[in-house]
């Protein structure tokens, strides 16, 4: 049962919430226009529209190869990430132990720690271990920074496995391997594949470590952005932002259509 | 059920432990190392002992920014906690259908880009942006309004980036809360007011000091929005620390901050275990 929706209290409220998530929204739609002015400076268009920006991100090869310097290291980073916290997720899960609840917090610290402090950290240590500006150097970084996601997605889908099924497949005679293998694995790809989203985006868009342990050899997107930012405001950035924009609007659009689908589904069986 | 489990399939676990052992060790090696050595620096540069910390209570400079910061981040918490709350409640209120549109706003800002979200403000809100060119073009001001550079537009941006953190976990909280006890307290009697502050509020509180502290931590140690907003202007502590390590070659100084910054941030999480399951915070169980 719901509260009364049709009181005054909640009309005001309900306007309320509307003028946030407008202000959550808004103001990025404002790129929009911004990225198609013809002026060199960020602007809204008053006469004209002009593509000049979207044709720099073409043009000038520094775009493209931070492009491609961030999917190497985002998808590597992602597959660190996925092994590291998987194997955490399936071991903590199955030992259910004081020692091992130790184990899975220290493991979630990656997230909880401010970037700015293990980036000092990690700039200090790469040095000595030569991975400055390398993309191994980068990419086990963000592994480690992506881990505890990948960690509490899997652990939240191993709480949905039942433990039978595991139990099962050792008493039929399937080892240790296998049974992970073969049983475990499928049931919890999906919280696996969620744990990736989130340890690729991580990654993706991870600046502050990025800005100190890389220089001029790896240069990824967000760094070309924030060197756009930090220098006059390129309007190329706000090209460059509407593309964002636009494809995380399509991703998470899609994301709710399939949901949708699948609670159809599940209904109707 | 896993708690149930008699010793006798406990010690069938123990093949487990390579699984949690290997990546531990791995973290170990390249993240818990590379921390301990912050915190190392913190006590022996530029020489041993506890110089660095005396700076906390000594040093003008620092001491602004500490004022800075947690001033910055009451504020950004307290604006952010009253909008994310209101946003949680009605998104469990309303229909269906709008519940998912709501949704679908709020994760849509969640999923862009920091740097993204952070251009963005700067576009609409510098000296030549949209707002002070709309604001002048109908000539409701003179002159463009400063609103970048300063507090104002840190606390702008600091609050958009963190209205989802708070949101979510309310929202998961408010769904755990009984529907049918505001009705009741309204069919004994009370009135919608009373209804809500003596029964749902107290039901919300474990979500709103969870979030909150959440929010709180996250802000503290905020480093990209406040600089792009900041512009250099308003220095919060991530931005200073960064400061001390890159233009002045001040480690002791930098990783004293650090430590510090670590430090109150397990206090706050320790705190916010006696309030809420930490389990249930971080999606496991």
């Amino acid at each position: 049962m719901r509260l009364r929706r049709d009181s005054l209290g909640f009309a005001a409220a309900a306007c309320g919430a509307w003028i946030v998530l407008l202000y959550l929204v808004l103001p990025l739609l404002f790129v929009v226009p911004v990225s198609l002015t013809p002026q060199r400076y960020l602007s809204l268009p008053d006469r004209e529209l002009s593509l000049r920006h979207y044709a720099t991100l073409i043009d000038d090869p520094s775009w493209i190869n931070s492009i491609l310097h961030s999917a190497i290291v985002a998808s590597s980073a992602t597959l660190i990430a996925v092994l590291m916290g998987t194997l955490t997720a399936i071991g903590c899960w199955r030992i259910a132990s004081r020692l091992s609840e130790v184990a899975r917090i220290i493991m979630l610290a990656p997230m909880i720690v401010p970037p700015i402090v293990h980036a000092l950290g990690f700039y200090r240590v790469w040095v000595r271990f030569g991975l400055i500006d390398t993309f191994p150097g980068l990419i086990l970084a963000h592994g480690i920074k992506g881990m505890p996601f990948v960690l509490i997605t899997v652990a939240a889908a191993l709480a949905n496995f039942d433990l039978r099924l595991e139990q099962a497949a050792r008493n039929l005679g399937a080892s240790l391997a296998q049974t992970v293998r073969l049983v475990l694995l499928p049931c919890i790809l999906p919280g696996i594949a969620t744990g990736a989203v989130f340890a690729f985006i991580i990654s993706w868009d991870e600046i502050v470590v990025t800005l100190f342990i890389t220089s001029r050899h790896v240069y990824t997107l967000p760094r070309k952005i924030w060197d756009g930012i930090a220098d006059n405001i390129n309007p190329s950035v706000a090209a460059v932002a509407t593309i964002f924009i636009l494809i995380t609007l399509v991703l998470l659009a899609l994301s709710f259509l399939l949901r949708r689908e699948a609670r159809v589904e599940r209904s109707a069986a | 059920m896993a708690e149930r489990r008699g010793k006798a399939e406990r010690a069938g676990t123990a093949g487990y432990w390579p699984l949690v052992l290997a990546p531990l060790a791995m973290l170990a090696v390249f993240y818990l190392y590379p921390l301990a050595q912050v915190v190392w620096l913190s006590f022996t540069v530029p020489q041993p002992g506890l110089a660095n910390y005396a700076l906390l209570f000594t040093n003008p400079a620092v001491q602004r920014i500490l004022w800075t910061t947690s001033r910055i981040c009451v504020v950004t918490t307290a604006i952010t906690m009253a909008l994310g709350y209101l946003v949680a409640y009605v998104i469990l209120h309303v229909t269906r259908r709008t519940e998912a549109w709501m949704l679908f706003f709020v994760l849509l800002s969640f999923w862009i880009s920091i740097l993204v979200r952070a251009f963005a403000w700067v576009a609409l809100l510098h000296s030549r942006g949209v707002v002070n060119t709309l604001l002048m073009d109908w000539h409701v001001i003179g002159q463009p309004l400063a609103l970048v550079r300063n507090e104002l537009g840190v606390v702008i941006g600091m609050v958009h980036y963190m209205i989802p953190y708070a949101v979510l976990p309310l929202y998961a909280n408010m769904k755990g809360i009984d529907a049918r006890l505001v009705p009741a307290a309204r069919g004994l009697g009370a009135s919608p007011a009373t209804a809500f502050l003596r029964v749902y509020l107290p039901l919300s509180l474990p979500g709103i000091v969870g979030a909150g502290i959440l929010v709180f931590i996250f802000s503290l140690g905020f480093y990209v929005t406040p600089a792009i907003l900041g512009g250099g202007k308003t220095v919060m502590i991530a931005e200073y620390i960064a400061l001390q390590v890159v233009e002045t070659l001040q480690w002791g100084l930098g990783t004293m901050l650090a430590t510090s910054l670590l430090v109150i941030i397990f206090l706050m999480l320790a705190l916010m275990a006696r309030f809420v399951n930490p389990r249930r915070m971080f999606g496991a169980a």
